[in-house]
């Protein structure tokens, strides 16, 4: 906290000048306060009781929960797919947004637009789409519903738009004169992409691998209909914490919401870092 | 501009369709199908059952006003993080983007600690004064707040740095008071962006299932939303309106992608 107040003035937005800590008026002091209040009641309140209840028994409250085998096999589970579906992600997230920015082809538009669906679409709905096709009843034939590779697709589905939408206009706002240059001083496609395109994506592809890790080790309603939720099978963290809850254990429950809750602060601040380091080079 | 040999460029090409067309495209198909298998004979079974339709009802009016509460919130929110300076800034920043990181389910439990009438921090106090927060539309419109609530801001606040204070110091220089160089000068500008996170804000909101089926209580004819209705009609072997009303859903949301995406050029020629 205090690291991000003394570290302020170095923020890329906003037209502080230098040595003014507040350029606030009475009127947004005070849409200010109105605003804290609600995020305060609606957000920071909430999120502080999960910690203060998983916290109320000390350290045992969390020893207990993750000594318990089924929830230990529940986040070995979310971990393990949450990272696969990640570098499933990484590599076609970025083949997807490199042929949508560079590619012309008829029908490149819809599938511009596809790619935003999994985003919009509510999440049990996601999963019952996801059943009519690889479910039991499947024109294909392939029935995955209630095995390990259901969670596995559920994530890949919801996760699809995040690096393609991290990578896309960061791909379009790329200078086509450095490629060219590098062209024509004889440089080779192959080394192009891998000495220039490439490293310039990185931030964006990072940046969007972190949204998708922790959208994935979030996702509860697409798994509901899809995975059969089984213990120690394809249950993952959020079912523990809503079977948690459904049980009156809300202790167990908030301690592996605090870890979530970890995860989510790590990987927003990993954000806020890598934009941060995005806007200072550019 | 580095342009790939021509059979690599279609090697790419087809692997990202056929991945893209396998994941999304296909089953969507498939769902519409399955909606669609005794004609509109599941969509009658849903509709007329008067909790189905009471359902939906529910879902629009919490995402309504989780909708005008977060517009609100989002544009005032950007104004004071683009316009301003204060200690604390990037802090919020940054903080205002974790419910998009936050399980719904751990948003229904952190609500359900502080505000459900028995053990709740604040619960018992509120259901004294006659406000009951959890199990009830409360509960379930700042639920539905809070997982959508970084959507109107993150659109407001690339806009407003864009185009800069110069306008709004003109007009205040030429005796402008807040308020008209706000609804003359700033909205105006920001209109587009506005109605774009309004927009997924909408989607976002209508499809909400985790966290509402924590603080609703999931009580059918009551507090039951349209995506829970989904999960239960799935579940009681009524799969035909189980499909209908996810056909509804799946309807809205592209429409609420087509909207944005037809807004989108708009935004950028301007």
């Amino acid at each position: 906290m205090t690291s991000a107040v003394l570290g302020q003035d170095t923020r890329p937005v906003g037209r502080g000048r230098p040595g003014v800590r507040s350029t606030l008026t009475r009127g947004s002091a005070l849409g200010l306060g109105i605003a804290m209040i609600w995020f305060s009641l609606l957000v920071l309140i909430p999120l502080a009781a999960i910690v203060a209840t998983a916290g109320k028994d000390g350290w045992a409250g969390y020893t207990d929960t993750l000594r318990n085998p089924q929830t230990w096999s529940a986040i070995k589970l979310t971990v393990e797919q949450s990272a696969f579906v990640t570098v499933i992600n990484v590599v076609m997230g970025t083949m997807i947004a490199w042929v949508l920015v560079r590619d012309r082809f008829w029908g490149r538009g819809l599938l511009d637009l596809v790619i935003d669906i999994p985003f919009a679409m509510p999440t049990i709905v996601a999963g019952l789409v996801l059943l009519g096709l690889y479910g039991p009843k499947g024109p294909l034939g392939i029935n995955v519903a209630n095995t390990k590779t259901s969670v596995t697709l559920a994530l890949a589905f919801v996760t699809l738009p995040f690096i393609v939408r991290t990578v896309q206009p960061v791909l379009a706002e790329l200078d086509a004169d450095v490629e060219e240059a590098a062209a024509s001083l004889g440089a080779r496609r192959l080394t192009i992409l891998r000495r220039l395109v490439l490293p310039s994506l990185v931030p964006a592809i990072a940046a969007g691998a972190a949204l998708s890790f922790a959208r994935a080790i979030s996702e509860y309603g697409s798994l509901v209909l899809l995975s059969g939720m089984l213990p120690y099978k394809t249950e993952v963290v959020s079912v523990r914490v809503l079977s948690f809850i459904e049980g009156g254990d809300q202790t167990s429950a908030a301690a592996l919401a605090t870890i979530m809750l970890g995860v989510a602060l790590f990987v927003i601040v990993a954000l806020d870092v890598i934009q941060r380091r995005v806007a200072r080079r550019g | 501009m580095v342009s790939l040999p021509t059979p690599a460029k279609w090697a790419l090409r087809l692997v990202v369709i056929a991945y893209v067309f396998l994941l999304v495209g296909w089953p969507v198909i498939t769902l519409a199908q399955n909606a669609f298998a005794d004609g509109l004979a599941s969509f009658q079974a849903a509709f007329s059952d008067p909790d189905v339709v009471h359902s939906l009802v529910v879902t629009v009016e919490i995402s309504l006003w989780a909708v005008a509460i977060n517009t609100v919130f989002g544009v005032g929110m950007a104004l004071l993080l683009v316009r301003y300076e204060f200690p604390g800034k990037r802090a919020l920043s940054a903080l205002i983007d974790l419910p998009m990181s936050v399980s719904p389910v751990v948003i229904g439990l952190a609500l359900l600690l502080v505000y459900n009438g028995r053990t709740g921090w604040f619960g018992p106090t509120l259901e004294a004064h006659g406000i009951v927060v959890i199990f009830n539309s409360p509960g379930m419109i700042m639920a539905t707040c809070f997982v959508s609530l970084p959507l109107v801001v993150r659109e407001v606040v690339p806009v407003l740095t864009e185009i800069g204070n110069d306008q709004e110091q003109a007009a205040t220089s030429l005796g402008a008071n807040a308020l008209q160089t706000l609804r003359r000068i700033t909205l105006p500008a920001i209109k587009w962006a506005v109605v774009y996170g309004v927009v997924l804000t909408l989607a976002r909101s209508l499809g909400e299932f985790g966290a509402l089926k924590i603080v609703s209580g999931n009580l059918t004819g009551q507090t039951q939303t349209a995506p829970l209705v989904v999960e239960q009609k799935y579940n009681n072997f009524a799969q035909g309106e189980a499909y209908a009303v996810s056909f509804l859903l799946v309807l809205i949301s592209v429409l609420c992608i087509v909207v944005v995406t037809m807004l989108r050029p708009k935004e950028s020629s301007s």
